[in-house]
C-alpha cells in the first residue's frame, strides 16, 4: 500500500497531523485532554459504530484548504473524516457546548438515574458526561420510560431502563460472534435491545457486551451488587487461555477477585476481547499471573480510592492553555500544586500509602 | 387552465393498461431516449430542464444524477421512492394508481441514463393495491419489449422490481429506504458516504421520488429547454399538489407553479375556497413537516408581495415568515381548527415514527409530544412554551437524518406564529376545552367571495 498522505487539522487551536481518512474524533484523541469530544456510541474497535448519540458533535469552521467554507450543521466527529487544513471547534464553540448539553439532557430524561444502586456507577460514561456537560436540575416532568429486566443467559442481565441505545452491544454481538440473536426491536423511544424472543446469548465472547456498554444496562451477574468499583483495586493479570488472549484486569479487594474485565484504555475501550471463561469462571487469584496495578485515568472515580506510586495513575494531557491561547486555567485538576492549603512541594502521587496529616506538618518551614 | 404534463391523460379510460397508454402516445420517450440519445445527453437534458426533486427537499434532479459514481465493473442502481408517508401528501399514490405506465416509462429512461439494470420501486406497505397495479404494468411493458433483456433491440437490459415497505415513515428517507430494501432495520445511514457513491449493497445508487421520475418522460419528449420554459425562475415544470383539509375540493392538482396561493385556494379550478363558507386560518403548504403559515403570511409575503405556488415564493422570508414547497401536501386549516391540537397531532406522529437511532430525535420528539398534550388538555404551564422552543432548537440540525428537523419545524413554526393561542390555552385551560381560539389577528386579510 502506498504511503497515506498526512492531513493537517486544527482542533481548538491545536494543530495535529493525521493520515487521510482519520476521523475528527480520532485526530482529537491524538491531541488528548479536553479537546477530545466525548463519545457514548462510537467504539473504535467496532465497525459501523458511532454517529448515533450525537455527543461528539463539533463545529467545522473551515472545511479544508481547498474549500474553506464552514459546514452549516454541527457534524458527528466520530464519523466525519478530516480534510487537509480543516479547522474544528470543539470546546471553544458555544454552539457545540449548547448542543452537547442538549444531548446530555435528552439522554437523561428517560434514564432512571439510579446510580446509587447501579453497578456501573463510578465507571459510567453517562455519569462522566453529565458531570461535565449536564445541568443540576431536570426540566422533564413526566414519567420515565421503564422496562422489565431480562436475563440474557445466566451471566448477563439486561436492564433496558438504563439503556441509551448506543448499539455498541449489537455491533459487538454481530462482529465478535458468529450467530446473530440480538438486536433492536421497535423504534423511537420505545425501542429496546432484545433477543427475539427471550433467548439466551450463548457464545464464548458474548460477555464483552458488558464491557462495551457505556451505562449500566448490561451487567455482569456474577458481580451484581457485590461491591462498588471504586473500592476495588484493578490489577493487570493474564493466564494461558486457549480461546482468548487471556489479558485481563482483575478487580480485587484484598485477595478476593470480585470481577474480571477486559483491559480498557484511556478512552474506556477494550484493548483485547476476552472470553466468557476468563470473565465469569476464573475468580481465584491462583488462576492468574498478576502483572501489577492497572493504570486508570485519574479523572475517573475508580482511581479515587488508590494512591499513586504503586498503583500508578494516568495523568491526562492538559490542553487548556493551548486551547485558550495561553490563558492559564483558574483551577487545574492537579489541585495540590496550586492550592495554598497544601504545600506545593508535597506531591501526593509520590507517597506510596494514604496521605497523613504528618506528611504536611513535618514539612512545615 | 394551466399546463398539464403528468396528469393530462390520467383520466383517459383504460390508460392504466398498456394498449391505451401506447395509443395515447406512451413510451415515445423510451424510444427516443434509447434509440436516439446516449445516457450522458439524457442527464444533460434533465439538467437543462431544471427539474427539482419532488420528494420534499427540492434538490435539482440532474445534479443528483451527475453525482453518481461510475466505478468499473460495479453495477449501479436506480431506486424509486414511492414510500409516500408524509401526512397530507398523496400525489404519488394518485399518479401510480391512475397512470402507472408513466412511472414505468420514466423509470426505463432514467435507468438507461444512469446505467441501472436492476431498478427498484420501494412502495409503502399501505399501498397494497398499487403494488398489483404496478406489477401488472411491469408485466405488460415486459411483454411488449420495453423491459427485460435487450430493450427495443438496443442491447440495454433493465428489470424493475417492486418492493413493499412495512409501514415506517422513516423508510421514506433515502438511506433508511436503502437499508430497508436490503432487508435490514430501516435506520438512516450516516452520511457521507452519500448513496450516489455507496448506496444499495454499497453500489452507487440514485433515489428519486415517483413524481420526479415521471417528469423525466415529458422532459425527454419535449426537450429540457422547452420544459424549463414552463414555470418561473428555478421552479420549472409542473408540480402535483395534493390539497386537503377544510377546502371545497380536496384532491390532486397539477399546477405549473405560476399561480398564486390565493388563486390555488379560492379558484374553482383548484381547491374551490374554504369549505362551509368559513375563513382561512392557516395552511401547511408542503406536507406536515414544513412550517405552518398563518393566513396573513400565506397569501402575501412579509414584504407584501403576492405569494406564488413555487419553491422560491413559498420559502420567501426563510423560516421566520415563510415555509417550504416540500412534497406538495397542501393542508388548509379553517377558523375552527385548533393550532395547539394540530401541533400535538403532528408531534405525536413524529414521536411514533422516530427510528430511535440518535438521541435528540428519539428522546426529544417524545418529550415535545408530552408537553403539547399537557397544553392541549389544559394542564400546561407558561414555561412549557419556552421549553418547547428550546427542545425543538436542540433537535433541529443535530440529528442523523432530516426526521429530526421535520419534527422540530412544525412545533417551531406553530409557536412562532401562534404563540398567543398557546398562551390562551395555558391561561384559559377550561375555556380551551370548550371552544377554539379562532382567528385573532392572523385572519386572512383578503376579501372572500361569498
Amino acid at each position: 500500500m502506498s504511503e497515506q498522505p498526512l492531513f493537517k487539522v486544527t482542533i481548538d487551536n491545536i494543530t495535529v497531523e493525521v493520515p487521510a481518512g482519520t476521523t475528527i474524533l480520532n485526530a482529537a484523541r491524538k491531541i488528548g485532554g479536553d479537546v477530545a469530544p466525548p463519545a457514548m456510541c462510537y467504539y473504535s474497535k467496532l465497525e459501523g459504530s458511532g454517529g448515533k448519540c450525537r455527543t461528539c458533535l463539533v463545529e467545522v469552521s473551515k472545511g479544508s484548504e481547498k474549500d474553506p467554507r464552514p459546514m452549516p450543521k454541527l457534524v458527528a466527529s466520530c464519523r466525519t473524516t478530516v480534510m487537509d487544513g480543516m479547522e474544528v471547534k470543539n470546546i471553544t464553540s458555544d454552539r457545540v457546548m449548547d448542543a452537547r448539553s442538549g444531548v446530555v439532557e435528552f439522554l437523561l430524561i428517560n434514564h432512571p438515574l439510579d446510580c446509587p444502586v447501579c453497578d456501573q456507577a463510578g465507571e459510567c460514561h453517562l455519569q462522566d458526561l453529565s458531570y461535565e456537560h449536564g445541568k443540576a436540575g431536570t426540566r422533564y416532568e413526566f414519567q420515565r420510560r421503564t422496562f422489565k429486566k431480562h436475563d440474557l443467559g445466566d451471566k448477563i442481565q439486561l436492564h433496558m431502563t438504563r439503556c441509551i441505545l448506543c448499539y455498541r452491544c449489537v455491533f459487538t454481538a454481530d462482529q465478535l460472534t458468529g450467530k446473530r440473536e440480538h438486536g433492536v426491536l421497535d423504534r423511537g423511544d420505545h425501542a429496546e435491545i432484545a433477543t427475539y424472543i427471550e433467548k439466551n446469548l450463548d457464545n464464548e465472547f458474548i460477555g464483552n457486551v458488558i464491557d462495551v456498554c457505556p451505562v449500566g444496562a448490561l451487567t455482569d451477574k456474577t458481580f451484581r451488587f457485590k461491591n462498588r468499583v471504586w473500592f476495588l483495586k484493578p490489577m493487570d493479570a493474564h493466564r494461558d487461555c486457549p480461546t482468548c488472549s487471556g489479558k485481563v484486569t482483575l478487580w480485587n479487594r484484598g485477595d478476593e477477585v470480585f470481577r474480571v474485565t477486559a483491559r480498557k484504555d484511556q478512552w474506556g475501550e477494550v484493548e483485547d476481547w476476552i472470553c466468557n471463561t476468563c470473565r465469569f469462571d476464573k475468580k481465584q487469584t491462583s488462576d492468574w499471573v498478576i502483572e501489577g496495578p492497572r493504570l486508570i485515568d485519574r479523572h475517573s472515580v475508580i482511581s479515587q480510592g488508590h494512591y499513586a506510586g504503586k498503583v500508578g495513575i494516568h495523568k491526562p494531557t492538559e490542553t487548556f492553555e493551548a486551547v485558550h491561547g495561553g490563558r492559564q486555567p483558574k483551577l487545574l485538576m492537579d489541585i495540590h500544586s496550586v492550592s495554598e492549603v497544601n504545600k506545593p512541594e508535597i506531591t501526593l502521587s509520590k507517597l506510596d500509602r494514604p496521605a497523613h496529616s504528618t506528611d504536611f506538618t513535618s514539612n512545615k518551614d | 387552465m394551466g399546463v398539464k404534463l403528468l396528469l393530462e391523460k390520467a383520466h383517459v379510460p383504460g390508460i392504466r393498461y398498456f394498449e391505451t397508454y401506447r395509443k395515447e402516445g406512451g413510451y415515445r420517450a423510451v424510444e427516443k431516449a434509447l434509440k436516439q440519445m446516449d445516457p450522458a445527453s439524457i442527464v444533460e437534458e434533465v439538467k437543462k430542464s431544471g427539474l427539482r426533486g419532488r420528494g420534499g427537499a427540492g434538490f435539482p434532479a440532474g445534479m443528483k444524477w451527475s453525482f453518481i459514481a461510475k466505478p468499473e465493473g460495479v453495477p449501479r442502481h436506480l431506486v424509486c421512492n414511492a414510500d409516500e408517508s408524509e401526512p397530507g401528501t398523496f400525489k404519488d399514490r394518485y399518479l401510480m394508481e391512475f397512470i402507472p405506465h408513466l412511472l414505468i416509462e420514466g423509470l426505463i429512461v432514467s435507468s438507461f441514463a444512469l446505467g441501472s439494470n436492476d431498478t427498484y420501486i420501494y412502495i409503502r406497505g399501505e399501498y397494497a393495491w398499487i403494488v398489483d397495479i404496478l406489477e401488472q404494468a411491469i408485466e405488460e411493458a415486459k411483454a411488449n419489449g420495453f423491459l427485460g433483456k435487450n430493450i427495443l433491440g438496443t442491447g440495454f437490459d433493465c428489470n424493475i422490481y417492486v418492493q413493499r415497505g412495512a409501514g415506517a415513515y422513516i423508510c421514506g428517507e433515502e438511506t433508511a429506504l436503502i437499508e430497508s430494501l436490503e432487508g435490514k432495520r430501516g435506520n438512516p445511514r450516516i452520511k457521507p458516504p452519500f448513496p450516489a457513491i455507496e448506496g444499495l449493497w454499497r453500489r452507487p445508487t440514485v433515489v428519486n421520488n415517483v413524481e420526479t421520475l415521471a417528469a423525466v418522460v415529458p422532459i425527454i419528449n419535449m426537450g429540457g429547454d422547452e420544459y424549463a420554459k414552463i414555470g418561473v425562475g428555478r421552479s420549472t415544470g409542473t408540480k402535483l399538489i395534493s390539497a386537503c383539509g377544510n377546502i371545497n375540493k380536496p384532491g390532486v392538482y397539477e399546477i405549473d407553479m405560476t399561480i398564486s396561493v390565493e388563486e390555488f385556494i379560492y379558484s374553482d379550478e383548484y381547491c374551490g375556497g374554504i369549505a362551509n363558507g368559513k375563513r382561512l386560518k392557516a395552511c401547511i403548504p408542503g406536507g406536515s413537516s414544513v412550517p405552518i403559515l398563518p393566513a396573513n403570511l400565506l397569501l402575501k409575503t412579509a414584504k407584501g408581495e403576492t405569494r406564488y405556488m413555487n419553491y422560491e415564493s413559498l420559502s420567501d422570508g426563510g423560516f421566520a415568515t415563510g415555509s417550504m414547497m416540500g412534497s406538495g401536501g397542501f393542508i388548509v386549516l379553517d377558523e375552527d381548527q385548533c393550532i395547539v391540537k394540530n401541533t400535538y397531532t403532528l408531534a405525536r406522529f413524529y414521536r411514533h415514527e422516530s427510528c430511535g437511532q440518535c438521541s435528540p430525535c428519539r428522546e426529544g420528539t417524545g418529550w415535545m409530544e408530552k408537553i403539547l398534550k399537557n397544553i392541549d388538555t389544559g394542564k400546561g404551564k407558561m414555561s412549557d412554551i419556552d421549553l418547547l422552543w428550546d427542545i425543538q432548537r436542540k433537535i433541529e440540525g443535530n440529528t442523523i437524518c432530516p426526521l429530526g428537523d421535520a419534527a422540530a419545524w412544525p412545533v417551531a413554526a406553530a409557536i412562532r406564529h401562534f404563540r398567543d393561542e398557546f398562551e390562551w390555552h395555558v391561561n384559559h385551560p377550561e375555556e380551551a376545552q370548550k371552544r377554539n381560539y379562532g382567528l385573532a389577528h392572523y385572519a386572512d386579510p383578503i376579501h372572500v367571495p361569498a
